[in-house]
């Protein structure tokens, strides 16, 4: 029994993909839809490996990846840096945690044309929403963080007469570990969210633009390359950052 | 000033007194940052040109109905995947790895399919609440302790009186954090599209402030949507803290 489980659950998931694959391939020739809306496998494996093979998708690649780069590296700072300070000021965290709380529930990409009006349609905007959008769980995870440090780390950093700043770098921080990468982690999805839909809404470079020139264009099967790449070159950073967290949180 | 939340207040309005006060002398341009004053002015004309009570009530229907759709889906998707452990070793990971994947960065695939319509801003809330109900339905099904299940069995419950008296009341707490995430993940998702293809409710407004160039509005439209957020989030985090008094 123990050993027909995996085989089991191995042969339910190949199952899925071919009738999930199937069932496509059979929409997109039946002509219950315009072709190009639903295009065969064919043509979409083919418009990848065409987008791959193309340079242009490496210069927009690495116009999104300097974006979500830039906008999480600032991120990160003041994300952390407000997290320590609400989590050692209880006062100044219970007056302005509500409305981190209600800008963390709120969809960043409404605050696209604010960056847009201060930053222009270029890269820094980009750069501008992916920092605002990865601040939060940053902020929200540091600021707990803070909270669940040992109270006797901090008396004996304290005994040492250490001063604040080396306590946070001494206590504080090697303690938080876990929770600052969680949110780092959370940060980093958002933040790629942000950049990508920033891009595919006004931009004249990057991935998302890429998807939406092909969208513009009516080059369906390209769009579907695109957005699959996109999707799971995504998914790929979040799987690595998760990897990160586990090996620190053993 | 001893209350904490009273500071809070008073430190966003002297903000906006600064601001207000740094672009009347012509450091900030007020195109770039309209004044506050102005912005406020705006909320009157949000409410009667852009009709903002009824773009609120399109949001929120698209997202009730997003909701609904997907729970109705996923809420037997979860059940199902419990009762049958080889559909559940099968699929939870990739419901994981689906719940931590950008999935809003799909919708261009249904505006290809459903056109700028209700129907794509609702799928794509739906899409996306779907995946933590899901998840949540499984993993607290899945983790009823051992034992209530053997004090019920001890009393030779049927498999129905099992599941309603004992599996599904002891699973409902991690049920409704699921279906918590879920709402806020559909009207997140659902605000967003509307402004990504200029179609709906509160997120087409802002979307179409900008595109006319009307600044205090479109500041205006963006507060009235975080104050919704406010409010979501504070009545969910009460909800759940009176919930649990019972």
């Amino acid at each position: 029994m123990g050993a027909s489980r995996p085989f089991a659950v191995t042969l339910v998931r190949i199952a899925t993909l071919v009738i999930v694959l199937s069932a496509w391939e059979a929409l997109a020739r039946s002509g219950l839809v315009y072709q190009d809306v639903v295009p065969p496998l064919a043509s979409i494996a083919g418009a990848a490996i065409n987008i791959l093979l193309d340079p242009t998708f490496y210069y927009d690649a690495a116009v999104t990846i300097g974006e979500i780069v830039g906008g999480y590296a600032l991120s990160v700072v003041a994300g952390v840096g407000v997290g320590l300070l609400f989590g050692l000021q209880p006062f100044v965290r219970a007056a302005f945690i509500p409305y981190v709380n209600a800008l963390a529930t709120t969809p960043k990409i409404i605050f696209l044309p604010i960056v847009m009006l201060a930053f222009g349609v270029g890269p820094a905007s980009k750069v501008a929403l992916g920092a605002f959008a990865g601040f939060f769980p940053v902020v929200l995870s540091t600021s707990a963080g803070v909270l669940q440090v040992d109270p006797t780390l901090v008396k004996v950093a304290r005994s040492y007469n250490l001063t604040t700043w080396q306590t946070i770098r001494k206590v504080h921080l090697p303690a938080m570990r876990v929770p600052i990468v969680t949110g780092m982690r959370l940060g980093l999805g958002v933040a790629v969210i942000a950049v990508l839909l920033a891009e595919i809404k006004f931009s004249n470079a990057g991935l998302g633009f890429l998807a939406i020139d092909f969208y513009d264009h009516f080059e369906i099967a390209s769009l579907y390359a695109t957005l699959l790449i996109i999707f799971f070159l995504a998914a790929a950073v979040n799987s690595g950052m998760s990897r990160l967290e586990r090996s620190l949180q053993r | 000033m001893r209350s904490p939340i009273t500071a809070g207040l008073c430190t966003l309005l002297l903000l906006a007194i600064l601001i207000e006060l740094v672009i009347m002398a012509g450091l900030i341009s007020p195109f770039v940052i309209p004044l506050p004053s102005r912005v406020v002015l705006a909320v009157g004309k949000l409410w009667t040109a852009e009709d903002l009570p009824l773009a609120f009530g399109i949001t929120l229907a698209e997202a009730a109905v997003a909701v609904a759709l997907a729970t109705a889906v996923a809420v037997p998707a979860g059940y199902v995947m419990w009762r049958l452990p080889v559909l559940g070793a099968a699929y939870r990971p990739w419901l994981g790895a689906l719940f931590a994947a950008p999935t809003v960065l799909l919708y261009p695939l249904f505006l290809v399919l459903f056109g700028r319509s209700h129907t794509t801003v609702v799928a794509m809330g739906a899409l996306t609440a779907a995946i933590p109900i899901t998840l949540h339905v499984l993993d607290g099904l899945t983790g009823v302790s051992r034992t209530l299940e053997n004090v019920g069995r001890s009393f030779n419950v049927t498999g129905g009186q099992l599941f309603w008296k004992i599996q599904l009341p002891a699973a409902a707490p991690t049920i409704f954090v699921g279906l918590r995430l879920g709402l806020i993940y559909g009207l997140v998702n659902v605000i967003g599209i509307e402004f990504l293809i200029v179609y709906g409710g509160l997120g087409r407004v802002v979307s179409s402030m900008y595109d006319n160039y009307e600044f205090p509005g479109m500041y205006a439209a963006i507060i009235f949507i975080v104050l919704i957020a406010f409010l979501l989030f504070w009545v969910l985090e009460h909800g759940e803290k009176a919930s649990r008094t019972f």
